[in-house]
């Protein structure tokens, strides 16, 4: 044992289980918990008044997740850094089975058949670039994250997800790949200006992307920027969704009472469109609470990213919350009309098993974070011993 | 281990700073997300929330109840009847072949209605019901009910059709119901109501509005499909109104089956005093019920294509030469002229007139003829003198003070005008000068004049009520639930006849019933205080040759029936007080004394026997007060 390994364990001291469980974040876990039961209380809603077909195997599920979480917050995060590129390319393995054997579903191949759980990869893969991406940053120096040079492994492990998630086509997950990459970028240290040229380049190739949509994909765009021009074709779930939204108006229509969600006018209102049907039966107050309980969620990830003392673990927690949080903000913004219906869940909320697996393992990433917080991890990666 | 502490220093510090720069902007995402609520919950909240309603709440019409037609004394002669209706809806009976095979043990169901049943599946959507089968019978309904848990999907609905008591006896003025065709809506959402009828002729149309009524609204929540979830709130409708006639239904079938023995004929009774129409008749007929449900194509061609016009109302619409019964037209209009009655005439069987003889019925003359004989024998000569002696205009402008050649205006579509001619009118309409022969045939009304039925019931009505211009009419008012408004008769105008010159007119026809020499002698009634008197017409429809008339002219029976002459008679009785005028035309029924006297005798017989205008009518409340 060198003398650099013993500093280092002196540093960072073996954790006992007991200890680990100590240091769990509680309060998050319960926050977790809230927002899961809000979610199968909507789930049983939707089926009006029934445990059947919804909420049950939700439950199911996000039992399944919490130890998944518990199972992932207690490993090492040196474990973690270690296996960030194997899980990494692992998702792109899978994201590029979709392309060849994926079943279509929605106009789009983004599931894979596992027999037991149909796996959407790209929902994993988000996960799996932000412990690819902080494992990389960790690694590099600040001076050196001001070189371009650097800059193009991180371009490449976030471009190439991307371009298989579009090609699916799936342009919502596509774009959040980017947003979590660029966010990741912007919390690495990555200069101003290149921002500013990427966003001139970005803005440069929209007429280009445009081509590569999908005829649906155009049409949604476009009714998102008129919904009201045909209001029982394309517009109509934007519509329907804001007619539900506003008629449940400040306390809403009561729970099982939602008119626009019980006879049907809404649609998928078991998964995309749930923060609909709550707002409408819970109405504005309903609406804000539980857009507190994820603020709650996203203070307390930015808590643990700061109070981390590895980059890594920072850069890991300030990912899962981005990630999160632009779930949250554009399936919210999606169902009141102000971003085009890109199919985005309400994590926790929404119907859906990959969806919630991802989630639970993200949660678990980030009280692995938590707990080990105080570890120090060299630049180069954790010894080996 | 400086240069790393240094290092490590300088991210954690990019990284705070930064992070604090993302949870920033985070946060004011999340502000607009909460801001974006506020404005479509808070603020847009009603428009969304009237919205939402109009989503999920739908307006249903009630189809109103028709109102009925009634006669004078309140006998149903329209009216409604349940009608039962089996409906299937696709969705619950699972095997809809099994379910028809088990349907068609109790309802008769051709290969037709099983395709026409399918199609209508496959068209509309699973919980919309399908009309199976239509005015089942009370055993029928009964055999469905017990079986209906082998029968699922399957059940019974009430409608309403409209059904007409007296069937074809009161087609021609009744009319019948439809559905309602593309150029008949109005704008009026109740028309677009799938099996909706409305009144098409006769007086179900002419009053369609009133018998109408108004839908009821019905408030159903549905969900996105269109199902019905429930029924939030019912307002009823109005029921249409009783449409009361001044018909006596009685008399009305009894004209009915007295023509029925003639292949083509009219007949119109009037009160003679009111205008009032107390029978209309026209053979032959047609059953208004077949329209209700949608005539066959081949039905509605066998109707419209019989050359004896089954559609066609005769009374009103059947223009006819009047032949003789326009005698006292002419004789009226010379005695305003200041031609003697007395003034004589030798018949010596035809009329010169330039170079062409007119001849008259009776081949060897009746020798002298004063005005009463000239009518009570009906001599041709006699007019031919007087006419030329008073030319076409002024017989035409007493002509229409009878109402002749001009419409009666009765409440009934589809009158026709016939035709009284004057010089200006066959310059307009012929585009010739009149000849002063055509005055002779106009004044034993042939040739260009023609008149309907109704038209000659209203002149003799004129003739016998002492000269009061009295309008017919069908429509005696409207009535709904106890309430209802009678049309107040307005008093008829005197059209100008001094009683003495009428008073010569009704002793004339009387003589032509009850005289020894009247040419209807043979139709008198023997009942004393029951006596008609009336007038004989016969109009030709053939031109009789100069070899003919020289063979002799060959007789109506011995004639293809579509070249008789037509027969005509009208008549009143009694003859001391005239309360019921007649008007009968039997088409090819060879002489007015042969053919139309008789029906024309037992049709007064029947109408004094029942005396409808003896008893009271139905009485009909005055819904608005008069203006004191």
């Amino acid at each position: 044992m060198s003398v650099l390994s013993d500093i280092t364990l002196r540093r960072n001291p073996e954790l006992t289980l007991g200890r680990k469980i100590w240091h769990l974040n509680w309060g998050l876990v319960l926050l977790i918990c809230l927002l899961a039961a809000v979610g199968l209380a909507m789930l049983y809603s939707a089926a009006s008044g029934a445990w059947e077909p919804w909420a049950l195997r939700q439950a199911v599920r996000f039992g399944g997740g919490v130890v998944l979480m518990f199972a992932a917050a207690l490993i090492d995060i040196r474990f973690w850094f270690r296996l960030a590129y194997p899980v990494y390319f692992a998702a792109l393995g899978l994201l590029g089975l979709v392309e060849v054997m994926g079943t279509v579903g929605m106009g789009a191949q983004r599931w894979i058949n596992l027999g037991v759980i149909q796996l959407q990869p790209s929902e994993l893969m988000k996960v799996a670039l932000v412990l690819a991406l902080a494992r990389y940053f960790h690694g590099v120096s600040y001076a050196d994250i001001g070189r371009p040079g650097y800059l193009l492994v991180p371009l490449v492990l976030v471009g190439a997800p991307a371009l298989l998630v579009l090609k699916q086509p799936d342009l919502g997950t596509a774009g959040m790949l980017l947003m979590i990459g660029g966010a990741l970028f912007l919390a690495a240290g990555v200069r101003w200006w290149k921002f500013l040229l990427l966003a001139v380049a970005g803005g440069a190739a929209v007429p280009i992307a445009w081509n590569f949509l999908r005829e649906y994909q155009k049409k949604r765009v476009l009714t998102f920027l008129d919904p009201e021009s045909d209001p029982l074709g394309s517009g109509y779930h934007i519509l329907q969704s804001k007619i539900a939204l506003g008629s449940g108006g400040l306390f809403g229509k009561g729970y099982l009472q939602g008119t626009q969600s019980h006879l049907n006018f809404l649609p998928e209102k078991q998964t995309d469109f749930i923060f609909t049907m709550l707002a409408e039966e819970w109405g504005m107050v309903g609406g804000l609470a539980l857009l507190l309980l994820f603020f709650l969620v996203f203070v307390y990830g930015f808590a643990i990213a700061l109070r981390s003392r590895n980059q890594f673990g920072r850069l890991l927690a300030m990912g899962l919350t981005i990630n999160l949080f632009l779930y949250v903000f554009i399936n919210i913004a999606m169902v009141m009309g102000l971003v085009p219906v890109v199919g985005v869940p309400l994590p926790l909320i929404s119907y859906g098993g990959t969806v919630m697996l991802a989630t639970m393992i993200g949660f678990g990433l980030l009280l692995s974070v938590s707990i080990h917080r105080d570890l120090r991890i060299p630049r180069r990666g954790p010894r080996e011993d | 281990m400086d240069k790393a502490r240094n290092e490590e220093q300088l991210r954690q510090r990019s990284f705070t700073r930064r992070a604090l720069l993302l949870g920033g902007g985070m946060t004011a995402m999340l502000a607009s997300l909460a801001a974006r609520m506020y404005v479509l919950q808070v603020e847009e909240s009603d428009r969304y929330a009237m919205l939402a309603e109009d989503n999920r709440i739908n307006l249903r019409l009630l189809p109103p109840l028709r109102g009925r037609i009634l006669d004078r004394f309140g006998a149903p002669i329209a009216a409604n009847r349940q009608n039962y209706r089996v409906l299937l809806v696709s969705e619950r009976a699972r095997d809809l072949d099994a379910v028809l095979e088990r349907l068609g043990d109790i309802v008769p169901l051709t290969r037709e209605d099983r395709a026409r049943i399918h199609r209508e599946v496959a068209r509309k959507r699973q919980f919309v019901p399908v009309t199976v089968a239509e005015n089942l019978s009370w055993e029928q309904v009964g055999a469905v009910e017990v079986n209906a848990p082998d029968l699922p999907g399957v059940s019974i609905d009430v409608g309403q059709t409209r059904t007409y008591p007296y069937g074809s006896a009161l087609a021609h003025v009744l009319g019948y119901v439809g559905a309602v065709s593309e150029r008949d809506l109005t704008g009026d959402p109740v028309l677009e109501l799938p099996g909706f009828r409305i009144g098409k002729n006769g007086i179900e149309r002419l009053h369609d509005e009133r018998l109408r009524g108004e839908a009821g609204t019905s408030h159903v929540e549905v969900n996105a499909f269109g199902r019905v979830i429930r029924e939030l709130r019912r307002e009823e409708g109005v029921p249409g109104q009783d449409v009361v006639l001044t018909l006596d239904a009685g008399l009305q079938n009894y004209v009915h089956q007295r023509l029925m023995g003639e292949r083509s004929a009219s007949c119109v009774v009037l009160d003679a005093a009111s205008g009032d129409v107390l029978s209309m008749a026209s053979v032959p007929s047609y059953d208004p019920t077949v329209f209700t449900h949608g005539i066959s194509a081949a039905e509605w061609k066998r109707l419209t294509t019989d050359t004896l016009a089954p559609l066609s109302n005769k009374s009103i619409a059947g223009i006819y030469a009047p032949g003789s019964t326009f005698k006292m037209v002419v004789a009226l209009a010379a005695l305003e002229q200041g031609i003697d009655p007395d003034f004589r005439v030798w018949c010596p069987g035809h009329y010169t007139l330039g170079n062409h003889r007119f001849h008259c019925w009776k081949r060897w003359g009746h020798g002298w003829m004063d005005m009463h004989d000239g009518i009570v024998q009906s001599c041709d000569v006699y007019f031919y003198d007087i006419a030329r002696k008073l030319g076409v205009d002024r017989i035409a402008a007493m002509a229409e003070r009878f109402s002749l050649g001009v419409p009666t205006g009765i409440d009934l579509p589809g009158e026709r005008d016939g035709v009284m001619p004057t010089r200006a009118w066959k310059l307009a309409n012929i585009g010739e000068p009149w000849q002063g022969g055509e005055t002779l045939v106009a004044a034993i009304g042939q040739g260009y004049v023609l008149s309907t039925p109704l038209q000659l019931a209203v002149m003799t009505a004129r003739l016998v009520n002492g000269g009061l211009a009295v309008e017919p009419h069908l429509t005696r008012g409207f009535k709904v639930a106890g309430e209802g408004d009678e049309r107040v008769p307005a008093a008829a105008p005197p059209i100008g006849l001094g009683a003495p010159e009428l008073a010569l007119m009704v002793r004339a026809m009387n003589d032509v019933v009850n005289g020894e020499r009247g040419t209807a002698r043979g139709s008198k009634i023997a009942q004393e205080g029951w006596e008609m008197g009336g007038k004989t017409g016969t109009s030709q429809v053939r031109r009789i040759t100069k070899a003919e008339r020289a063979a002799g002219v060959i007789k109506n029976e011995d004639l293809p029936w579509r070249r008789r002459d037509h027969g005509l008679f009208v008549g009143y009785a009694p003859i001391g007080a005239p309360r019921y005028v007649v008007s009968v035309v039997v088409e090819h029924g060879g002489g007015g004394s042969s053919a139309a006297a008789p029906i024309a005798k037992d049709v007064l017989l029947e109408a004094q026997r029942r005396d409808p205008l003896g008893a009271a009518p139905l009485p009909l409340l005055a819904s608005r007060t008069q203006p004191g």
